[in-house]
């Protein structure tokens, strides 16, 4: 019988489960490499090569050489794992989340500061499917 | 006898940490974050703890995939903080509280629940942002904190009513330890953010207000709604708010006083959430 995953209804959201982590497993440990200072300076000087020291699919690499979070999410990605990237980037969380949304860097700050996005509409896929 | 007298409640967005780290508080965008903590500050100088058992979640610091622990109990004498990819925050080393902690282990693991016991663990921002909200910038932190990790990175994460059960037992457990202690128990996390994925950004003001409430007020009904309720309502990371539960039900069943309540939007990608319950 399946498991019952109720969270998949919900828009623009990929819940990290065992399924997703047993997906993203060699992704997520190569990003947590990226926590020793070493490792960020092998990584920077050849992201290519670097990459290649990790048994990752190569759609995995391709995502990551393209900073594409949401594709690394649905490979199996973690946001906090990933965060790791956006560290050696120099980049900051909300710039990482705002990659995410489609909005420029300058529009997802404004719709933060103006209360976040709002619920109404943001509940279930159908809502969005509408649009 | 050690006894538990205080809940502190309080969300640990990374950038708050950074805005105090960065000498940003007095800034526009970050003065209303750090003027609802002033009461707090002045507040924990006057009730001092002997011991904060403090309830948070690893980043993928601590953890990484290799082992994840639903609960973990750090016992160690102390606590390095972690290097989360842009170095260690500035902030003091945490010291444990090594024999309460071992006390508590043991308690809660005969009460059924299998804590994972952590001898060396680094902390990060989970743990370290809600001491400097409510401590400040001292050189030493006033206390030794045992920290409380709780999975809720990977899912399935523990349910409401099973960290409402928890709990009890840590109650229990503290009240049980010989020696006449003040112990705070601090939830941390939340409340309504998303960090990822196309609907990063999400807000959820009425959501937060009436989890506030509930928590004040009944958390044993709060307790019993499931984590499809935190993902849709609260964002995929609002699920932290089960860590919240935690503290709430190692207070006593006597309705608490409710000394602080401060809520505003946003700190970074989240929505900052803050009680002070006092056992009556």
């Amino acid at each position: 019988m399946a498991l019952d995953k109720p969270y998949k209804d919900v828009p623009g959201t990929t819940i990290f489960d065992a399924e997703q982590s047993r997906k993203g497993y060699q992704l997520n440990q190569f990003c947590m490499s990226l926590m020793k200072a070493a490792n960020r300076e092998r990584f920077k000087a050849d992201e290519r090569a670097y990459l290649d020291e990790w048994p990752m699919t190569e759609a995995q690499k391709q995502a990551v050489l393209a900073r594409d979070l949401n594709r690394c999410i649905a490979l199996g990605g973690n946001i906090y794992f990933l965060a790791k990237i956006g560290a050696t980037d120099g980049r900051s969380f909300q710039q990482m989340a705002g990659s995410m949304t489609g909005l420029t860097e300058d529009e997802y700050r404004a719709m933060m500061v103006n209360g976040g996005r709002p619920i109404e509409g943001n509940r279930y896929a159908h809502e969005w499917e509408k649009r | 006898m050690a006894r538990i007298t205080a809940s502190v409640y309080t969300s640990h967005v990374p950038a708050i940490g950074a805005a105090l780290d960065l000498g940003k508080t007095g800034e526009p965008y970050w003065q209303p974050v750090f003027k609802g903590y002033e009461f707090s500050k002045q507040w924990i100088r006057d009730n001092p703890p002997d011991v904060i058992f403090l309830v948070y979640n690893d980043h993928a610091n601590a953890f990484s995939l290799e082992l994840i622990p639903t609960f973990a109990i750090g016992t160690a004498a102390d606590f390095p903080i972690a290097d989360e990819g842009w170095g260690p925050r500035p902030v003091p080393r945490v010291i444990g509280h090594p024999e309460l902690a071992a006390h508590i282990a043991q308690s809660v693991i005969q009460d059924d629940f299998d804590l994972t016991i952590v001898n060396r663990m680094d902390v990060d921002h989970g743990l370290s942002v809600p001491l400097s909200l409510m401590f400040g910038q001292p050189r030493a932190w006033p206390c030794p904190v045992i920290p409380f990790a709780v999975n809720v990175v990977q899912y399935p994460v523990p349910s409401g009513r099973r960290c409402y059960s928890l709990g009890r037992a840590i109650r229990k457990a503290v009240e049980s330890f010989d020696r006449n202690l003040n112990v705070h128990v601090w939830g941390t996390g939340g409340m309504s953010h998303q960090l990822q994925g196309q609907r990063a950004g999400l807000i959820n003001k009425v959501f937060d207000n009436a989890f506030l409430d509930r928590l004040i007020a009944d958390p044993q009904a709060l307790s019993a709604m499931p984590h499809i309720d935190y993902v849709r309502e609260a964002g995929s990371e609002g699920i932290e708010l089960v860590m919240w539960l935690i503290a709430r039900a190692a207070m006593s069943e006597r309705p608490p006083r409710v000394v602080h309540r401060f809520y505003h939007v946003p700190a970074s990608n989240t929505a900052v959430g803050h009680l002070i319950l006092e056992n009556t």
